[in-house]
């Protein structure tokens, strides 16, 4: 199959669907390459590198449109665009169906299958075809250095010659994958990070990037993100009330906000409100994420930067991703590859569009004639329910007590019933037991007692010398045969004889690989 | 001739010098000297005991301890240290041997004397049990029934023991038809056999005695697998205690009960650790098999990833802190010394290095630590299970040689496992996991292991010593 990459049309998109290296890949699996001609210069690929990776490089879009079985694109097409597919073509791009039910209506008309990008199921397979997170990542990195480049301070704290530099303190609003990207740039800049979102499992995510979780001091049943497929959900208006009430709090301690909150097939809600910005240090910096879906700031423009009348510096930019078209478009060409890869399953360059594959059905928007979305939902399910953690109730200091006391008598109850069944026994034995026998008894006891405090204290590494100590030790039993050996019957003697011999074996032996293990003991 | 007072004060002296010498074992570099309080312990001993009173036979006695001393010397030059399990468990079969010839002729001499026409003298043992009356001459015949008893069980144990660690005997839980009850059986039948004895039936009752008690050291470890030897080892080393304090009752010597309870409790708290380690009760062990809940254990889902030597070996060169867990793999593999290699070149890199050893992990308690120490790993950076297992969500590497079920999640996870609740080493809260294993399949206990699934587990399959040997070069200088 002849798959094919046209230069993006959208103004200002800079990131390409196809790379030198995705396209080797791509051989690899049996397919062709196309590429139109300059494709991917904005990326940073010029059209040697596609010829040098054996691309076929096409002059117009036309041309590729008519050569390639699957046309591989970032941005949804244009009603040119779309208008050029034919039936039996394969279309792989971003493609919102949602919002764009008409595009999706042309393109059923003119019968070509679309792979939507953007509808790949959330599920562990799916992972290394889920552009959506690839590219919220990326939006997430570049919210912090767009921050950055509008903040006029360090992020980090430092202690110079020329005085104090206090570090920046940045909340990070929705934990995503784009929020985490950003909380985690921004505490590897140094800066003090807060973040916030309206799912509280994710805190312990957010705690391991070493940011820390904004609670909110709310009774709710918090969301389940397993029933929206990770993503969040709208929240009812007294949560947000407290939500809001936080932020207040917040905001005139903050110097950078990042907003990244979206709820899928929604406005983004409107979390910063005016008054919020008013409250903010002059310098601060907004970077809001949402800008596309109307943005989660009341006074973000999309696609601008403004500054505000106390001088809170707003950015709506909305093209995040193509502001870093070279990685971007690496790790966009790499998750469209994946997809090819599932729909080459056999590896000999003839797709093979599997309806009953839960991601391919998923992503897949009109297939031969019909619009197969929305989909059903997937057989795996996205991410495990969340197993509510009923949290240890902390025991208050008389309970504690308490408990520590009933411990305390159980262990004396028990100590003193042996103490006295021990007792008894003894008592019983010296009744009958000569009083020779007693006194070694008693010496029995005693070692029985020093040799369990003793062996306590030894170290577990040096257990196995240990064992072989007290083999060589055991040894003693020589004595025993010592004392017999004078004895005036032969048996007797022989028999000795033999016990000296290979309790001496064991005494030396034992000794001598003590001596030998302990010594390979170094320090470092 | 040494006098009796000599001699009592030789043992007061040995005995305190054993203890030093078992307290000395709690660090490493104090134990270098702690092991010279027990030879110079031993030495007092033997020597005082030998030239003290009414002790003759010495043409017999010296020779045998220079040949015992020249065969117990060789060995212990030559023998590995992945063979110390081997060792250990000989050792005490000699014991068990001994205490055993000890007691038979503790009753010749008692025969002996009882026949004897008033008046006549007697040597060594026999003048002692001359001077002992009725009573204690019943508990002498206590005594050594209980000597050869425990005696026997031990000798024959151990000799299965190191059959089953040298691999000459299968080391699969194998028993006759008949199982437990044959043991119980000869259990039984050694009571009647002590009862006759004491009712005066002769000598041949501990002979057939003796048998029995043979059968059941057999048998009793047949039916123990090669895993569960950590703690066979140490229950015999604890019986090989018991069977010299119950010489030295029969022997009315002080000496040899101080020192046999010693041995006798240091062998009780190895088997109780090893227990807890595997969180299994010491009868259950013993008796084979697993016990506990045997619900379905949980389904696993995923596969298990394969990684080659450049993987591991990258991700090696990006840590910073790297985990190795050793297991018994690693010394049938002998890999230690691949390891120790990999250790020093990553530390040289600046990277931290450390080992986490489970207490069951090997075939002898302490088994690891030996190992490593032989191949120059240093000590400090050897820990114990309860000293790292925190630090495992830190590191970017944890390296599993040759372990299966210390380090298998399920553990914690699944209440059905069969080793629920068993206290195992969390290296799946590391970074990136590598299993260095031979191939795919469980461990000795057959039991699933998660960690093979996990998303963050790579398998790097392959004999652990080739597989490590493979990684050296491509960690770069």
């Amino acid at each position: 199959m002849k798959i094919g990459a046209p230069k993006e049309i959208f103004e200002g998109e800079a990131r390409v669907a196809m790379t030198p290296e995705s396209a080797g890949q791509l051989k690899k699996l049996g397919h062709e390459c196309l590429i139109e001609a300059g494709a991917g210069a904005r990326a940073g690929f010029s059209d040697d590198d596609y010829a040098a990776a054996g691309v076929e490089v096409v002059k117009t879009p036309a041309a590729l449109f008519k050569a390639a079985d699957v046309v591989i694109k970032v941005r949804e097409p244009s009603e040119a665009e779309a208008k050029r597919l034919r039936k039996g073509q394969t279309l792989i791009s971003f493609f919102w169906p949602a919002q764009n039910e008409e595009l999706l209506e042309l393109c059923r008309k003119q019968g070509a299958t679309v792979i939507a990008m953007d509808m790949v199921p959330r599920i562990s397979r799916a992972q290394k075809m889920d552009a959506l997170s690839s590219m919220a990542n990326i939006a997430g990195y570049r919210a912090v250095i767009e921050a950055g480049n509008n903040f006029g301070r360090f992020f980090t704290g430092q202690v110079t010659a020329a005085g104090k530099v206090p570090p920046a303190k940045v909340l990070v609003v929705g934990a995503g994958v784009a929020g985490l990207a950003a909380i985690g740039t921004s505490t590897s800049l140094g800066a003090i990070t807060h973040a916030f979102d309206v799912r509280p499992e994710v805190a312990e995510q957010v705690e391991s990037m070493g940011a820390e979780f904004v609670y909110l001091d709310f009774e709710e049943q918090s969301q389940d993100g397993a029933a929206t497929g990770g993503y969040a959900a709208p929240s009812s208006p007294e949560f947000r009330e407290k939500q809001l009430e936080k932020f207040r709090e917040l905001a005139p301690e903050m110097d950078i906000v990042i907003t990244t909150a979206l709820i899928p097939g929604r406005p983004a809600p409107k979390l910063w409100t005016e008054d919020m910005v008013k409250a903010m240090k002059s310098g601060s910096v907004i970077v809001d994420l949402a800008a596309e879906k109307g943005g989660n700031c009341d006074l973000t423009k999309p696609d601008e930067k403004v500054v505000t009348d106390n001088g809170v510096t707003i950015v709506g930019y909305t093209d995040f991703p193509s502001r870093m078209a070279t990685q971007s478009s690496n790790l966009y060409s790499t998750n469209v590859r994946h997809m090819l890869t599932d729909l080459t399953p056999e590896k000999d360059g003839v797709i093979n569009h599997d309806m009953e594959d839960d991601v391919i059905r998923g992503a897949t928007v009109t297939h031969e004639g019909e619009i197969t979305y929305p989909p059903p939902p997937p057989k795996v399910k996205a991410i495990a329910a969340q197993k509510p953690k009923p949290k240890p109730r902390e025991l208050t200091a008389g309970e504690k007590r308490a408990l520590e006391k009933e411990e305390f008598q159980r262990q004396t109850k028990n100590q003193v019933m042996i103490l006295a069944a021990g007792g008894a026994l003894m008592l019983l034995l010296g009744q009958i037991a000569p009083a020779s026998f007693m006194q070694h008894f008693i010496v029995f006891a005693l070692a029985c007692f020093v040799g369990f405090q003793v062996i306590w204290g030894v170290s577990h590494s040096l257990h196995t010398p240990l064992m072989s100590v007290t083999n060589a030790i055991s040894g003693i039993i020589i004595l025993g045969a010592i004392l017999q050996i004078g004895s005036g019957s032969w048996i007797v003697v022989l028999l000795a004889a033999i016990s000296v011999l290979i309790a001496t074996i064991n005494i030396v032996g034992g000794f001598v690989v003590t001596r030998r293990m302990l010594a390979m003991f170094q320090k470092s | 001739m040494l006098s009796q007072g000599f001699v009592s004060a030789a043992a007061i002296a040995a005995s305190v010098l054993f203890i030093l010498s078992l307290g000395g074992l709690s660090d490493q570099e104090r134990a270098k000297r702690a092991v010279w309080y027990g030879i110079v312990g031993m030495f007092v001993a033997v020597a005082f005991t030998a030239f003290g009173p009414g002790i003759g036979g010495y043409w017999w006695m010296v020779p045998m301890m220079i040949i015992g001393s020249v065969i117990g010397w060789v060995v212990a030059k030559r023998v590995g240290m992945t063979e110390m399990p081997q060792l250990v468990a000989a050792l005490h079969s000699f014991v068990g041997l001994a205490a055993v010839f000890v007691a038979w002729n503790a009753d010749l001499e008692r025969i002996r004397v009882l026949a004897a026409e008033p008046g006549e003298q007697f040597s060594a043992f026999a003048a002692l049990v001359a001077t002992k009356d009725q009573a204690e001459l019943t508990f002498l015949q206590l005594e050594i029934i209980f000597a050869i008893f425990i005696g026997a069980v031990t000798f024959t144990g151990s000799v299965i023991a190191y059959g089953k660690l040298a691999g000459s005997v299968d080391g699969k839980p194998k028993q006759l038809p008949g199982g437990h009850m044959l043991n119980a059986a000869a259990a039984a039948l050694s009571l009647v056999m002590a009862i006759a004895y004491m009712n005066d039936a002769g000598f041949w009752t501990l002979l057939v005695l003796a048998a029995l008690a043979f059968f059941i050291g057999y048998h009793l470890i047949m039916g123990i697998g090669g895993a569960d030897m950590p703690v066979v080892v140490s229950m015999l080393n604890s019986y090989s205690g018991w069977a010299a304090a119950a010489i030295g009752f029969t022997l009315s010597n002080d000496l040899l009960i101080v020192t046999g309870a010693l041995v006798g409790s240091s062998g009780a708290i190895l088997s109780y650790i090893m227990c807890k380690a595997m969180n299994r009760k010491f009868l259950n062990v013993i008796l084979g098999g697993f016990g506990g809940p045997q619900g379905a254990a949980a389904e696993i889902e995923g596969e298990q990833v394969a990684i080659d030597a450049a993987g591991v070996a990258a991700a090696l060169n990006d840590a910073q802190s790297v985990i190795i867990v050793p297991g018994y793999g690693m010394a049938v593999a002998q890999a230690q010394g691949a390891v120790s290699e990999l250790t020093r070149k990553l530390r040289a890199k600046g990277k931290e290095v450390r080992f986490a050893i489970h207490p069951v992990a090997g075939r002898l308690p302490g088994h690891m630590n030996v190992l490593l120490a032989e191949s120059k790993v240093p000590y400090d950076i050897v820990l114990e299970m309860d000293e790292i297992n925190e630090d495992f969500p830190d590191t970017d590497v944890a390296i599993v040689i040759g372990s299966n079920d210390i380090v298998n999640p399920a553990a914690q996870d699944d209440p059905n496992s069969p080793i629920a609740g068993m206290p195992v080493l969390e290296v799946w809260k590391a970074k990136n996991v590598f299993v260095s294993k031979r191939g795919q399949g469980t461990g000795y206990s057959g039991i699933e292991n998660p960690l093979f699934f996990k998303e963050n587990t790579r398998m790097f399959y392959g004999d652990a010593k080739d597989s490590i040997n493979s990684l050296l070069p491509l960690i770069d200088d």
